[in-house]
C-alpha cells in the first residue's frame, strides 16, 4: 500500500470504526454484564466473570425459564390466531371483489398510525370488564391486533403474486374451487405466509407495552421479566434476559428473506 | 379463482371485527373518556389537570421527537447516499454490513443496553478514560433526555435507513451519472438529485418513526423515569397510580393531535409542492 492510499483510507477507516463502535458498543456492554459475576465502581470491566448467572435464569424452576415458556406459547397462539383471520381476508383483498378495497387496506394499518400507548390503556379497561385482564387470551389478542397489519397486508401481497393462470388450468382440468385453492393457490403462496407468520411471532415475543398493560402482574412474558430485573438493579439476570429476546429476532431475520421474495415485497401494501 | 362480493366480505369480516373491536371501540373509549369525569358528565377538567400538571413533559416529549426525528433525517441521507453513491466497493459493503443491527434489536433489549452503556460508570464512559479522553471526575451519566434521543436513534434510524436506500437503489442511474460526468460534487448530486425523489419514501419512514416513538413505553422508562419525563411514563403513572382513565386519555388525545399535525403538515407541503410544480 503507498503511503498515498494509506491516506485516502484513513479518514474513512476511522469513521467506519467510530461507527462500529456506537453500533456494537452498546450489544458488547450486555455481554460483558451477563458474564460480569461482580461488577462495582469504579472499576471498568468486571472484577469476577463467570457464568453463574446464566445457570440461575436456566435453571428449569427459575422464573426466566418460566416466563420464556409463557412468551413463546403466546406468540404462538397469535400466529396461529393472527394467520386464521389474514389468510382468508388477504384471499378476498387479492382476489375478492370487495367495495372500497384501498379503505379497507387502509384499515389494517390504522393501528400502526396511531399512538398505540392510549389504545392499550383502554384496551385493558375493557378486558378488565370482561374478565380478560392478566389471561393469555387477552395479551394474545392484543398481540394478535399489533401484528394484523404485517397478517393481512403481506399475505395479500403473497396470493396476489400467485399466477392466476395456474388456478385458470386447474379450473380447467375440472378441480373444484376449494380443491384448487388447497392444492395450487395456498402452497404458491406459503414463503410469503411464513413471511408473515416470522413476523408476527417476532412483534408478540417484543411486545412490551401491550402485555404491561393487559397481561401484568400475572402473565409475565419474557420483555417484562426482564423489565422488571433491570428496574430492580439487576442488571445480569436482566442483559442475560435481553441476549435471550435476541437470539430469535437475529435468527429468524436472516431467514425472512428466503421466504420474502422480491416478487411478494413489490406487491406489499398495494 | 374469482369470487363473489358476498364471499369475500364473509372472508374478510373476521379481520375487520378485530380492527373494531380492538382498535375503534378502544380508540373512540378513549376519546371519550378524555371529556369524562368519573361520575360519566362532560367535563375539560381532565385537560386543564393534565396541562397543570404534564404541560413541562409535553414539551419534553415534543423536543425529545423532534431532535430524534431531525437526527434520524441526517444518519438516513448520509448512509443511504454513501450507500448509493459511494466509490470504494469495500467501504460501502462495510457500511451496509453495519447498519443494519440494531434493526434485529427489541426496543426493550435496546434500552436496557443503552441503561449500561450510557451510565456514568458505562462501557462508553470508561472507554473514553480508558483512552485518556476523560478523567473519571468529569464523567456524566447520559441517562437522561440525550439518552432517550440516542436509543431513539440507535433503533429507528437503520429502519428508516433501509427504506430510503432501498428507494435510493432503484432509482435511474442515468441521471446521477450524467451530473457526474457533468462535474457535479458528490454533495451536490445527494441533495438536488437523489434526496428529492426518495422524500415520499423518507417521509413515510419518519411517520413511522414518530408514531413508534410517541408509542414506546419501555425507552423513557428504562433509560429515565425521573422529571421530566415522557408523557408516555405519565399516562402510564396515572393507570398504574390513580386509577385516573380522565387524565391518562387527556394525555392520549394529544398524542392523536401531535401524530396528527405531523401528517398533516406533510400533507399539506406535499400538496403545495405538487401544485407549484
Amino acid at each position: 500500500m503507498t503511503e498515498a492510499t494509506a491516506w485516502r483510507w484513513l479518514p474513512r477507516a476511522i469513521v467506519l470504526g467510530l461507527f462500529a463502535f456506537v453500533i456494537f458498543g452498546p450489544l458488547a456492554n450486555l455481554v460483558l454484564w451477563s458474564l460480569a459475576e461482580a461488577w462495582y465502581f469504579p472499576n471498568k470491566l468486571p472484577s469476577q466473570w463467570g457464568f453463574r448467572f446464566w445457570e440461575v435464569v436456566f435453571r428449569p424452576t427459575g422464573r426466566a425459564m418460566e416466563s420464556l415458556t409463557v412468551s413463546i406459547w403466546i406468540a404462538l397462539l397469535t400466529v396461529v390466531l393472527c394467520l386464521a383471520i389474514s389468510i382468508p381476508a388477504g384471499l378476498a383483498l387479492a382476489r375478492g371483489k370487495l367495495p372500497w378495497r384501498a379503505l379497507v387496506m387502509l384499515a389494517f394499518l390504522l393501528p400502526q398510525a396511531f399512538p398505540s400507548l392510549p389504545v392499550y390503556i383502554n384496551i385493558a379497561r375493557i378486558f378488565y370488564e370482561f374478565g380478560l385482564n392478566g389471561t393469555v387470551l387477552g395479551v394474545v389478542l392484543v398481540h394478535t391486533l399489533h401484528g394484523l397489519v404485517f397478517g393481512v397486508w403481506i399475505t395479500t401481497a403473497a396470493f396476489a403474486s400467485v399466477d392466476r393462470e395456474l388456478e385458470q388450468a386447474a379450473r380447467n382440468l375440472g378441480a373444484s374451487a376449494l380443491r384448487t385453492f388447497f392444492t395450487v393457490t395456498l402452497p404458491l403462496a406459503a414463503p410469503g405466509i411464513v413471511a408473515s407468520a416470522i413476523f408476527v411471532f417476532l412483534e408478540s415475543l417484543d411486545e412490551f407495552t401491550g402485555s404491561y398493560f393487559v397481561g401484568a402482574p400475572e402473565i409475565q412474558t419474557l420483555p417484562l421479566n426482564m423489565f422488571l430485573a433491570s428496574m430492580g438493579g439487576n442488571y445480569q439476570i436482566s442483559s442475560i434476559t435481553a441476549l435471550i429476546l435476541l437470539v430469535p429476532s437475529i435468527g429468524f431475520m436472516l431467514i425472512v428473506e428466503r421466504f420474502l421474495k422480491a416478487d411478494v415485497l413489490a406487491k406489499v401494501g398495494t | 379463482m374469482s369470487q363473489s362480493r358476498a364471499l369475500s366480505l364473509a372472508l374478510i369480516a373476521p379481520a375487520l371485527v378485530v380492527v373494531l373491536a380492538l382498535f375503534v371501540y378502544p380508540l373512540s373509549y378513549s376519546l371519550v373518556s378524555a371529556f369524562t369525569d368519573r361520575a360519566g358528565e362532560f367535563t375539560l377538567d381532565n385537560f386543564a389537570k393534565g396541562y397543570e400538571l404534564y404541560s413541562r413533559d409535553v414539551v419534553f416529549t415534543v423536543v425529545i421527537i423532534a431532535v430524534s426525528t431531525l437526527l434520524i433525517v441526517a444518519v438516513a441521507i448520509a448512509i443511504g447516499g454513501y450507500l448509493t453513491l459511494g466509490e470504494n466497493r469495500w467501504a460501502v459493503m462495510a457500511l451496509a454490513w453495519l447498519y443494519r443491527w440494531p434493526l434485529f434489536v427489541p426496543f426493550i433489549v435496546a434500552a436496557q443496553c443503552m441503561r449500561t452503556f450510557l451510565a456514568k460508570n458505562g462501557l462508553m464512559n470508561n472507554i473514553f478514560v480508558s483512552l485518556g479522553l476523560l478523567d473519571v471526575a468529569s464523567t456524566q451519566s447520559f441517562l437522561d433526555w440525550r439518552g432517550i434521543i440516542v436509543t431513539f436513534v440507535w433503533k429507528q434510524a437503520p429502519f428508516v435507513t433501509l427504506m430510503v436506500a432501498g428507494a435510493m437503489a432503484s432509482l435511474d442511474r442515468s441521471t446521477i451519472d450524467a451530473a457526474r460526468n457533468l462535474g457535479a460534487s458528490r454533495q451536490r448530486i445527494l441533495f438536488e438529485i437523489v434526496v428529492p425523489q426518495v422524500r415520499p419514501t423518507l417521509v413515510v419512514g419518519l411517520i413511522l418513526s414518530f408514531v413508534t416513538m410517541m408509542s414506546v413505553l419501555s425507552v423513557p422508562l428504562m433509560i429515565s423515569g425521573g422529571t421530566p419525563t415522557m408523557i408516555t411514563v405519565d399516562m402510564a403513572y396515572r393507570i398504574n397510580a390513580h386509577g385516573d382513565y380522565g387524565v391518562a386519555n387527556a394525555l392520549g388525545l394529544l398524542c392523536y393531535i401531535l401524530t396528527g399535525a405531523a401528517a398533516w403538515a406533510y400533507l399539506r407541503q406535499s400538496v403545495r409542492e405538487r401544485s407549484g410544480a
